[in-house]
């Protein structure tokens, strides 16, 4: 969609809500609220001046005490989510009371490396969609909750450790997903299925093997457990027809003597033609990555002012540390800066590629930013009206990595040694913090994409592992570990709103709105906390 | 007393008697919770009806490696190692009330089913029977009665016949109809989704899931008989053998 033609659309939805004060809706049907990625809604009930007034409407309380990563959908009234691992729940979006629930009890040979979560479903007319932990793809009927289809992932064993936690993308008739397992060895891929049958259209091996384009990247063998995983949603420019996608680490993590070469595609952002799944371009951000720096994030699409013309861009805010500009027709470097302290590469060239990369020793080298990087898979977003790019980051975070020997066993842990850290780097455990603030700390910073420049920091005491949502009432909802969730100004990052939400917020808060009311959602530990202003 | 409600009080009588012979409280409601987890997570290998694996009967009342509850809740719990049977993440709870399922198939009763046709089953589904006015099969159906997607890795033979001819006689708690008349005179029917002290939850026969406020509504019931109608006389026995055949054959999972 042009420029003119996103700009109409917004103008449209605007007007539409103006005009209609009861039974306004607004939906959110994609894991990041839209295609482009940016996790930024047109909603304006909730401004800076009342977002004071904050109430909390509903809970839901999953039955399961897995962590809730998913981003809910709303359609229809009706808001999805998945109560972890993999049950899918249909609530009213106003009330959450339950209209259904699907129970799936994935086999019990699933490997994950980080949690039986999943990160939410996708949906397309009357059908949604879930990729399971145990390597499934399951279709569910929105109104009723009974099955549609349910099929096993080509390839995708679960005891070879082949895992789905990633919210699938549709685009047209398709439903796209990749594999998680880049810590069991397995060999990366995303998949493109169609919607009404379940039956597989394209496949794209993120890890390059011989006949494909970068196949001399692998030493060896390397490429069949070579890893790139892919655990977050990608997303879609529609007048490209190219959908992007973040890929995981190589495997091994921390020992790369056995996969010398750039280990293409990991590390990297794809962009694929969406009929198809040929690869149109990459950018590697880590080549032959030692690092764990997964490049899983989300690849948000925006239209921006480039040195004064309109360009259309890719930004990356990427665990290494650096944000980076790319763009997005031709995967051309445009930009790349750190936004947290980086000690792994002196810096990058004119094309982008780190230089002077650490090499890890067996007696172990201190490497800041630390194992769980300068960010992770913790939704930015990008705001059309500042023109910032919000992001939540780790700061002063290190890490001591220390290379061991490993080898490949099928279903085993194939990782090398794990790199100590000051900071958990998953939540869980007692709420305490007792670091001292150069031991790590977490902030949400505002990024201008034309520059590079932190435009604000938003601090937290300890780390986060929530996502971020932009409205266009120019105010930013997030959380974090200490288990707030928060509500910023846009423009100056300044604390609007804090509620206790008891638990880590994880993932991105989205926002809808039902009969006439804006709602968001966080979700924290095992919940869902759905917020309104007080009436 | 019906022929029905006999049946029901020996089927009731038969269960508390086995019951009381394992000397354990199960209630209905366990029986139907491990019939559910059973469907959902064994009936891939072991079948509906307990008798997938050669040599193996589930459904018989007898196990060949543990007599009591607690040995069989072990082995759900454990698996058999060196076998294909694998460990589950099952509470003691949960494996108990899988238990309590099939000691009740073991004394639920069976009676001599023709052999079916998948094939003119699966023809009398799309044409004659008009199932699909109701029921959906992989996405294709209307949607005022449940998905049959996967009716075949949940329900034995027996059952699906029996919902075929008396549909009335055993309507799962999931699958119950509701009728509302609202206080502002209008009235909707559908399927009963949920419910607590103050709102109800349905799927309308438009296919719109709402929530309705108890306030607002001037009475609902959730009628006994099933929104579906008897196949009894309207197709021959032969014809409820082909459809039961066909239905058995959708697992949903490929």
């Amino acid at each position: 969609m042009s420029m003119r033609w996103r700009g109409l659309t917004v103008l449209v939805v605007v007007l539409a809500a103006a005009v209609a004060v009861h039974g306004q809706v607004r939906e959110w049907t994609t894991y990041s609220g839209d295609m482009f990625g940016q996790r930024y809604s047109p909603l304006t009930q909730i401004t800076p001046d009342n977002v004071r007034n904050l109430e909390l409407q509903w809970v839901f309380q999953a039955r399961s005490l897995e962590k809730f990563e998913a981003t809910p959908l709303v359609v229809d009234g009706v808001l999805y989510t998945v109560q972890p691992p993999n049950d899918v729940v249909a609530m009213d979006a106003a009330t959450g009371r339950v209209f259904w629930m699907y129970p799936y009890i994935p086999s019990p040979l699933a490997r994950l490396c980080c949690g039986r979560v999943n990160r939410g479903l996708a949906i397309h007319e009357n059908t949604l969609f879930m990729a399971t932990i145990d390597g499934r793809l399951l279709a569910i009927d929105a109104k009723t909750g009974g099955l549609v289809w349910n099929v096993a992932v080509g390839g995708a064993r679960p005891d070879a450790g082949y895992s789905f936690t990633v919210a699938p993308l549709v685009v047209k008739d398709m439903v796209i997903i990749g594999t998680a397992g880049g810590e069991y060895g397995v060999r990366g891929f995303i998949a493109a299925f169609d919607a009404k049958s379940g039956r597989e259209v394209w496949r794209f091996h993120t890890v390059a093997g011989p006949g494909d384009p970068g196949a001399g990247t692998w030493a060896g063998d390397s490429w069949k457990t070579g890893g790139g995983s892919i655990w977050v949603t990608g997303t879609y420019d529609a007048e490209l027809n190219l959908t992007y996608w973040g890929v995981g680490n190589p495997g091994p993590d921390w020992n790369g003597d056995g996969r010398l070469g750039d280990n293409l595609y990991t590390d990297s952002v794809v962009a694929l033609d969406a009929d198809t799944g040929k690869l149109k371009w990459h950018f590697q951000f880590t080549p032959h990555d030692v690092y764990d720096y997964d490049s899983v994030q989300v690849p948000v699409l925006a239209d921006i002012q480039w040195q004064g013309k309109p360009r259309k861009v890719l930004l990356f805010g990427n665990r290494n540390g650096f944000f980076y500009v790319l763009d997005r027709t031709n995967g051309q470097y445009l930009l790349g800066k750190p936004f947290v302290k980086v000690t792994w590469t002196t810096g990058l060239d004119a094309r982008g590629r780190p230089q002077n990369m650490v090499p890890l020793t067996e007696d172990g080298v201190l490497i800041y930013p630390g194992v769980q990087g300068g960010t992770n898979w913790y939704s930015p977003s990008f705001s059309p009206r500042t023109n910032l790019f919000y992001l939540p980051v780790w700061e002063e975070t290190y890490s001591t990595f220390t290379k061991r020997p490993v080898e490949y066993r099928e279903g085993q842990r194939f990782t090398g040694a794990l790199p100590a850290m000051p900071i958990r780097m998953l939540t869980g455990g007692p709420p305490l913090n007792r670091r001292r603030p150069e031991e790590g700390w977490g902030a949400i910073q505002a990024i201008d994409p034309a520059t590079g420049e932190k435009k604000w920091e938003h601090k937290m005491a300890d780390v986060t592992d929530a996502g971020v949502l932009s409205t266009a009432s120019d105010v930013i909802f997030t959380g974090g570990r200490e288990g707030y969730a928060l509500a910023l100004d846009a423009r100056t990052g300044a604390l609007l709103w804090k509620a206790n939400v008891g638990a880590s917020v994880s993932n991105g808060p989205m926002t809808y709105m039902v009969g006439g009311r804006q709602y968001v959602a966080f979700a924290a530990g095992s919940s869902l906390f759905v917020y309104a202003l007080r009436q | 007393m019906g022929t029905r409600a006999i049946l029901i009080s020996m089927l009731a009588l038969a269960w508390a008697t086995a019951v009381h012979a394992q000397g354990h409280g199960y209630t209905p409601g366990d029986i139907e919770n491990g019939g559910q987890l059973y469907q959902a997570n064994c009936t891939a290998c072991h079948g509906p009806d307990g008798d997938g694996i050669p040599s193996v009967n589930l459904g018989s009342g007898k196990f060949r490696r543990g007599t009591t509850d607690e040995e069989i809740v072990k082995i759900i719990i454990g698996g058999i190692p060196g076998t294909a049977m694998p460990p589950s993440n099952f509470s003691e709870g949960q494996a108990g009330t899988i238990v309590a399922y099939l000691r009740s198939l073991a004394t639920a009763p069976s009676t001599g089913m023709l052999k079916g046709d998948a094939a003119r089953g699966q023809a009398l589904f799309t044409g004659k029977g008009q199932c699909r006015n109701c029921h959906s099969v992989a996405g294709v159906g209307g949607r005022s009665g449940p998905s049959l997607s996967e009716i075949g890795a949940s329900r034995r033979a027996i059952e699906l016949q029996r919902a075929l001819l008396e549909p009335s006689a055993d309507i799962r708690s999931d699958h119950r109809p509701v009728r509302v008349a609202m206080r502002d005179g209008t009235t909707m029917t559908g399927r009963l989704l949920n419910q607590d002290t103050f709102t109800i939850q349905l799927l309308d026969t438009s296919g719109r899931l709402r929530l309705l406020d108890k306030s607002a509504i001037r009475e609902f019931t959730i009628p006994k008989e099933s929104l579906m109608p008897s196949y009894k006389g309207k197709l021959s026995a032969q014809e409820i053998a082909d459809l039961v055949t066909y239905l058995t054959t959708l697992k949903g999972r490929r």
